[in-house]
């Protein structure tokens, strides 16, 4: 049996959810799927209060903001949510397979919105298989969702936003953090994230790496050392610290596989994370079916995420044939400029450049490559 | 050097600051955010309009002090915690710190508390005076916290209690 919709959304995330909450008053059908068994994607971990502006919610903690898109989309009797649900792959005859609480369903939808987040990088070092070596979000779901703190004695690998924050978060569930290592010269994060975790005497060391692991069947150590301007480890730098933990917070790859199998022409952009669709200024794929939002489409933060969300999904509605297609005309407009001046500034840089390469309209095709499917 | 660090220095701290004379009226809001990232919640928490208006999300958020009273509104919504209120005129020999705080155990008014400084490095002890903690401040408590005058501008943390493993 196959099941029919006009608008598909895979992935639960900020992105998902938003794209679908633009399909409110649309009077089109909806189904939106999530590999988890709750709605919220990254969100719901995110117990720090969000940067960005007042109309993005900017002040309240991201598991707040999951709560209340989760509750506004209760609210849409013309979408059903599908929980436990991963879509397994992307067929001829525009079918989309999709494993739903243990069964499997064919899905046939006019458009496909692929919101399906990123997954962590992993680091290369001698015994990167020890036990209590941990990605950051799986840290995050153990101790914001699980209630489970992964060690007591932890060094975190990575300066960036992410690293930086699950820092925190460790600290505030009594762990300690014996210090944060970059490989950069510079903190990637933000200074007001680092000066939070400096206050409370964690050492941040730039400049540095993780040369090995040891331990006996799990970690019980890890051998750091310096490197020098060609990112290669100094011999005799190296120091020892004793932690029974190591977090990675090395970056995260956008997840681009169902777009991949439909055909989508890709481009590698380092600045977005890796392989990631050409779109245009609509967030639509060279697929016509498929349109991408949030960290899919490049590693971003959850308020781009958002927007993008909502990009996708008034572009995908109206092209769709939605009511009241004119207010969500100017709707969209408001959501492109609001993407733009969030990313204006010093730290959008690199979100700018990674997008100037992903353009399907303009000069994309140039210092990438690209295949199709 | 605050980029390798994340501890300000002086040098960082300099364009933060009011000037001494400021500094001697009464409670003022030091804001310690050195990056220009897309955010505004501390101008849209001031009851006094004594931030500038931002041109752009991306600018870094500027102070008139003359307008703040140090009230300590923007404290608990400041998404980076970057936001301090120092009273020099708190006693002859002791100034105030609301300081933002999210850890258990909170402290409680009238106890002591290990100051720290932007480093973690112990100063002192200081006086809980209050904790500030209702709904609105969506579990960013504030902690007034007496200190002697010379510790004002280094304290920007405190340890409670004992550490984790006693607790």
């Amino acid at each position: 049996m196959v099941l029919y919709t006009d608008l598909l959304v895979v992935g639960g995330g900020p992105a998902g959810m938003a794209a679908v909450l633009q399909a409110a008053d649309s009077g089109l059908s909806v189904i939106l799927l999530e590999r988890y068994d709750q709605l919220g994607g990254q969100l719901v971990k995110q117990t720090h209060r969000f940067f960005g502006s007042k109309d993005e919610q900017a002040g309240t903690r991201g598991n707040v903001i999951a709560r209340a898109m989760e509750e506004e989309l209760e609210q849409l009797d013309n979408v059903t949510v599908l929980l436990e649900a991963t879509a397994l792959g992307y067929y001829e005859d525009n079918i989309l397979l999709v494993s739903a609480q243990h069964s499997l369903k064919k899905i046939k939808a006019e458009r496909i919105i692929v919101a399906t987040g990123a997954a962590e990088k992993m680091l290369t070092f001698p015994n990167n298989d020890l036990p209590g070596i941990y990605g950051a979000g799986a840290v995050q779901t153990l101790m914001n969702l699980d209630g489970v703190v992964p060690g007591r004695r932890v060094v975190m690998v990575g300066a960036g936003n992410i690293g930086l924050i699950v820092s925190y978060q460790l600290l505030q569930a009594g762990v300690e953090v014996v210090a944060v290592v970059e490989a950069a010269r510079q903190i990637g994060g933000y200074l007001v994230h680092a000066a939070k975790i400096s206050r409370t005497g964690v050492p941040i060391y730039t400049g540095q790496t993780i040369k090995r692991a040891y331990g006996n069947g799990e970690v019980e150590g890890v051998e750091l050392w310096q490197l020098d301007h060609n990112w290669q480890g100094i011999p005799g730098s190296e120091r020892s610290l004793a932690v029974d933990t190591i977090c990675l917070a090395v970056g995260l790859r956008p997840l681009t596989d169902i777009l991949v199998q439909a055909g989508c022409q890709m481009a590698y952009v380092p600045q977005l994370g890796g392989d990631v669709p050409l779109r245009d200024d609509n967030l639509k794929t060279s697929n016509h079916r498929f349109y991408v939002a949030g960290d899919a489409a490049g590693v971003e933060e959850a308020t781009a995420a958002i927007l993008e969300g909502e990009l996708a999904g008034l572009s995908a509605i109206l092209e769709l044939g939605a009511k009241e297609g004119q207010s969500l005309e100017v709707k969209k407009r408001t959501v492109k400029k609001k993407l733009d001046k969030l990313r204006k500034g010093p730290v959008g840089e690199k979100i700018r450049a990674g997008l100037l390469k992903v353009r399907r309209d303009g000069n994309a095709g140039k210092d990438r490559y690209s295949h199709t499917g | 050097m605050l980029a390798k660090t994340g501890i300000p220095t002086p040098d960082d701290l300099s364009s933060k600051l009011p000037s001494e004379e400021r500094l001697q009226q009464g409670p003022v809001a030091i804001v310690e955010c050195f990056t220009p990232i897309p955010c505004d919640p501390c101008y849209h928490s001031c009851p006094f309009k004594a931030f500038q208006v931002f041109q752009d999300i991306n600018d870094l958020p500027v102070l008139d002090f003359t307008k703040c009273t140090g009230c300590g509104a923007c404290i608990a919504h400041c998404p980076g915690l970057a936001i301090f209120v120092v009273d020099y005129t708190y006693q002859p020999d002791r100034g105030l710190i609301k300081i933002p705080y999210e850890f258990l155990p909170l402290p409680v008014a009238g106890t002591e508390v290990i100051t720290l400084n932007r480093s973690g490095e112990e100063i002192g002890q200081g006086s809980v005076v209050r904790v500030q903690n209702p709904l609105s401040f969506d579990k960013t408590a504030v902690v007034w916290v007496a200190v002697p005058l010379t510790e004002v501008m280094a304290v920007r943390h405190i340890k409670v209690g004992v550490g984790p493993d006693e607790r």
